[in-house]
């Protein structure tokens, strides 16, 4: 009995850590992308939010969740390139904008999509996994959203190209040292909005993974601060992208800890698990703030850490 | 209008550094507050609203009746003490931003110690100081162990703040959903009720309560701290330049924690009073964004604790015209979010300005003083 139960708990524990973690995923990918670059974006839960509601939005006109996917990366664009812009400005204080594009992004989302929390739009289909089990768990567990593939393909490339790109060394040099980035002949300031900008595109779809399959509808109430977490998830992975997919399913593992309690009837004290990885995050900064080696992984020119 | 007066000081005496440098801080944030009514302006034209109509309501429900200014002076009292929060760190040099977590701990610490009094009976007086004070160390001791950390282990306080805000929710929710929570409280776990002979009332003759007076005190006090006292010139200066405060022998560390410390004081506070007040018990209503919105609050003062009044007035008239704007336009009661968003964008993109203009340059205009 005791085996069965834990054994539904980790099953469900699986299938909600992969739920749960793909917008982690994104949000994490595109401040690691931004912060490669030696700038701090906090404001991406504003692009998650308004990627929610503008996914949501479009995939109920069209009725292709996959335009909504799209239109939510270039909300999340448009918002990252405003913060991209703003930092250009002298004298501006990175964290301090990304608060106010929060404030912003959650505003007009919900401004605009007062009208969209009764209808239901199309959502994104999932992949059967699990089917062939035969267990009726496991193959729910297993239905897996292409969104989770998409990171990780993402993940992986985004490792290869900071490694054996043009464009990886101009990121990394640019985050590393504006000046040695200045004397290559590199606009500083071009290369973080654009990086800017481009994280800011996959937050949006990290919000359009929220509104269009998990929990899959829009509400006000939707997020529950995985943009505001993805500057720690990127401490934690050291701003490595492959890392960035270890970090996001152990914080949605951490996430779902709730849920699948739940389902054998724990319903209480799992709000620990829930803050086990930012008293984690914290550790590690602990550990690490003092380390030469663990310097070395951290882009030189981020504000954070100076 | 300041900005104009300040500004247009008569030719023939030479206005000082220190006048051009306040002309300047009342000017640039006055003149992104006017540019943000136009953008906004602009927005309401392309949804086809009428901006005259939207500002008219928005003073009416603001400041247009004794009803509303009461309104306005109630919705501030809570962005007063979080913006206190970020803006005496902020004068040390660190970007603190964990003000939401302290509330949210402040108010969890003032509602959890007021069960026994409550059961034993305590006189009400006594009972508010004695959740006052809890909610202040609880506080206190939240954004000064970020201060800690800082200091001494070199932990970046923005990011462990942010950590902490966290884990102080989760703190809260924790014994919400378990050991104290009241069981009458179905949909939504929350602490026993502290009663109503419990709850602070209003300033008498008035329907503001007693948050928005303990803030605009401790604006005052604050004000006097760091501008006219030994400690707070110690830490300006080592705002100004850490390693030279160090080199003349000012104790870093002990500044450092001591302003953090005050800055959670001022956010626990504001949860005490949040419970006491508002909700009278604590659930998750605590977060409600308002150490983040005080983070707003603070930059357009200029970290000035004085300032930080008047802003947070006009941002507590904002909020509260809120529903005027909803019943009378049909339009969402996010609307006030958006200008809100719109303000502290253009706002902070406007801290460029500074230095900028030569009209305050004292080099500028040949002479220096």
């Amino acid at each position: 009995m005791m085996d069965s139960a834990f054994i539904t708990v980790l099953i469900a524990m699986l299938g909600g850590a992969i739920r749960v973690s793909t917008p982690f995923m994104f949000v994490a990918l595109g401040e690691c992308l931004t912060e490669k670059s030696g700038r701090i974006n906090l404001g991406l839960e504003g692009n998650l939010v308004l990627g929610a509601m503008v996914a949501y939005a479009i995939s109920f006109h069209t009725g292709n969740p996959w335009i909504g996917v799209l239109a939510a990366g270039g909300s999340g664009l448009i918002l990252g390139a405003l913060h991209g812009y703003i930092c250009k400005l002298p004298k501006v204080n990175d964290i301090a904008v990304g608060i106010a594009i929060m404030s912003f992004g959650t505003g007009v989302a919900f401004f605009f999509g007062k009208p969209y929390i009764q209808p239901s739009a199309p959502r994104l289909d999932a992949i059967h996994l699990g089917d062939w089990t035969g267990n009726s768990a496991l193959a729910q567990a297993l239905q897996v959203n292409p969104l989770f593939f998409v990171g990780i393909i993402l993940a992986v490339a985004m490792s290869w190209a900071f490694a054996n790109t043009r464009w990886g060394l101009i990121v990394r040099m640019t985050g590393d040292s504006a000046a040695s980035a200045r004397a290559m002949g590199v606009s500083v300031d071009w290369v973080r909005f654009l990086a800017t900008a481009a994280g800011g595109f996959l937050a949006g779809v990290g919000g359009a993974f929220l509104s269009l399959y998990y929990p899959g509808s829009w509400n006000q109430g939707l997020s529950s601060g995985q943009g505001l977490m993805a500057v720690a998830l990127v401490i934690f992975a050291r701003w490595d992208p492959i890392r960035c997919i270890w970090a996001a399913l152990l914080f949605g593992a951490a996430g779902a800890i709730g849920p699948s309690l739940q389902s054998v009837g724990i319903s209480q004290g799992y709000y620990f698990f829930n803050a086990a990885p930012y008293i984690l995050t914290l550790f590690i900064m602990i550990a690490s703030a003092r380390s030469k080696g663990a310097a070395r992984e951290v882009p030189g020119e981020l504000s954070i850490t100076k | 209008m300041s900005a104009e007066t300040a500004g247009s000081v008569p030719a023939t005496r030479t206005p000082n550094v220190r006048t051009l440098k306040f002309a300047e801080s009342i000017f640039v944030p006055v003149f992104a507050l006017f540019g943000s009514f136009l953008i906004f302006s602009l927005f309401l034209l392309v949804i086809g609203k009428s901006p005259i109509d939207f500002f008219t309501l928005v003073w009416t429900g603001g400041f247009g009746s004794s009803f509303s200014i009461q309104q306005s002076l109630q919705r501030s009292a809570p962005l007063i003490l979080t913006a206190l929060a970020f803006a005496i760190p902020a004068r040390i040099g660190l970007t603190m931003i964990g003000a939401e977590g302290a509330l949210v701990l402040g108010g969890f610490a003032a509602a959890a110690v007021a069960i026994p009094l409550v059961t034993g009976g305590a006189a009400a007086p006594i009972a508010w100081l004695i959740m006052a004070i809890t909610a202040m160390a609880a506080g206190g001791l939240w954004i000064g162990l970020a201060g800690w950390l800082r200091h001494y282990r070199g932990v970046n306080e923005t990011i462990s703040s942010l950590l902490l805000s966290y884990i102080a929710i989760a703190i809260m929710n924790f014994f919400v959903e378990g050991a104290l929570r009241d069981p009458a409280s179905a949909n939504k776990p929350s602490t026993m009720p502290i009663g109503d002979a419990y709850r602070i009332g209003s300033i008498p003759g008035t329907d503001v309560h007693w948050g928005f007076a303990a803030g605009v005190a401790l604006a005052i006090i604050l004000f006097i701290l760091m501008s006219r006292t030994t400690f707070g010139f110690a830490a300006r200066m080592t705002g100004g330049n850490v390693r030279a405060a160090k080199a003349q022998g000012l104790p870093v560390g002990f500044l450092m924690v001591a302003c953090c410390a005050i800055a959670g004081c001022c956010a626990g506070l504001a949860g005490f009073f949040e419970v006491a007040v508002i909700h009278g018990q604590a659930n998750a209503s605590l977060v409600a964004g308002y150490g983040f919105t005080g983070i707003l609050v603070a930059f357009l003062a200029r970290h000035n604790p004085l300032m930080i009044v008047p802003v947070a007035i006009i941002f507590g008239a904002i909020a509260a015209a809120g529903g005027l704007v909803q019943r009378r336009m049909g339009m969402p009661d996010a609307t006030v979010l958006v200008l809100q968003g719109i303000i502290f964008v253009v706002l902070l993109a406007s801290e460029t300005l500074y230095g900028r203009l030569k009209f305050f340059q004292p080099e500028a205009r040949g002479d220096r003083t």
